[in-house]
């Protein structure tokens, strides 16, 4: 006699935004200067982002778990979505930051953008082949930081909406015969 | 209370419209005042004051740099603090700060020793100015929110 599976009590609502909406956006803010730094904040806090903000690029490594040499592979559980580094800064640049990062297998997934305020072109081509998402020149603007939130939420929103749907095909795991749910519709 | 209110405001209008006539306030200064609001009222007051913490130690920096007494003058030295002090005067909308900075840095790269003292000197009357001026406009938002009025948007333009 096969045994019947109790179905868990899951409410599946129609609604996907009855799961909670995303998380914010969280952002690491790295500079050496201190008005840049309150600057940055502002400007992420004012677009709904979650803000780290760092005054070194060792900081930076050390908030991402990666200055350790044997561990270049970094807090796996610190969700950052996005970097933000000024280009010079005193010690390590923005630049060499840039690399370490996408050395490590834990972030080298997440974007990293570079700030400076000269308009270099060799910089910005060095740069953008060393990986990074964008080079932003300063001083930053509001429409920049948004523009940047905007492309990063549509991936997040994608990956969200995926797990969604994983949700739904777990479900229908549950009630392999009486599927009865309604699809959410996304 | 109305009148002393109204009268308040039009000399803050005033004055924050000379500020950007005469070149102490550029665009960025505006740029700061859009992300003030009520749950941060004293944001751009915050970063100016940093942003004159920056001005006093660049500009000490700078004078030792240039402090011929202890030897050779480094103008990389120098010309690095001029950077920094470019970047964080163009961060607050400091228009006047950093024109200065722009001719300070060229004087460095010519490693132009009478140029850079005159900058040197030139930066630092100009950036207690700016101070003394953002200082009586910030009285003047004080006296308007005292008085039991609201700092009024001005439009530059």
């Amino acid at each position: 006699m096969a045994e019947v599976l109790l179905p868990r009590k899951m409410e599946i609502p129609n609604d996907p935004s009855k799961f909670g909406s995303p998380d914010p956006l969280h952002v690491l803010a790295v500079d050496d200067s201190h008005v840049d730094r309150k600057f940055i904040e502002r400007l992420l806090r004012v677009s709904s982002c979650k803000v780290t903000v760092v005054d070194s690029a060792t900081r930076a490594l050390q908030y991402l778990g990666l200055d350790v040499e044997e561990k270049s592979v970094g807090f796996e559980d610190l969700k950052v979505n996005l970097i933000m580094t000024d280009y010079s800064m005193p010690g390590m640049t923005g630049y060499e930051l840039l690399k370490k990062i996408k050395e490590s297998s834990a972030f080298r997934q997440v974007p990293v953008v570079i700030m400076s305020s000269e308009n270099i072109l060799p910089r910005i081509d060095r740069c953008l082949e060393e990986g990074a998402e964008d080079f932003l020149l300063k001083p930053v603007k509001l429409s920049d930081v948004k523009r940047l939130r905007d492309s990063l939420m549509k991936v997040e929103d994608l990956s969200f909406t995926k797990s969604i749907q994983k949700r739904e095909l777990e479900t229908e795991n549950v009630y392999p015969v009486h599927s009865q749910l309604k699809r959410a519709k996304i | 209370m109305d009148a002393l209110i109204a009268q308040l405001q039009r000399q803050f209008r005033d004055y924050t419209i000379s500020l950007y006539q005469q070149g102490f306030l550029d665009d960025q200064f505006t740029e700061l005042k859009k992300l003030q609001d009520d749950g941060s009222p004293d944001f751009v007051a915050e970063v100016l004051t940093l942003f004159f913490e920056d001005c006093v130690k660049l500009i000490s920096n700078m004078a030792r740099a240039l402090d011929k007494t202890t030897g050779t003058v480094d103008f990389s030295q120098v010309g690095a603090s001029v950077h920094q002090l470019k970047g964080s005067s163009s961060s607050v909308g400091a228009k006047r700060v950093k024109a200065l900075c722009v001719s300070f840095k060229e004087y460095c790269e010519a490693k132009n020793y009478e140029g850079c003292v005159r900058c040197l000197q030139q930066v630092d009357i100009e950036y207690k100015a700016l101070k003394t001026k953002l200082q009586d406009m910030f009285n003047l938002e004080k006296q308007i929110i005292q008085a039991g009025g609201r700092v009024p948007q001005v439009d530059i333009n």
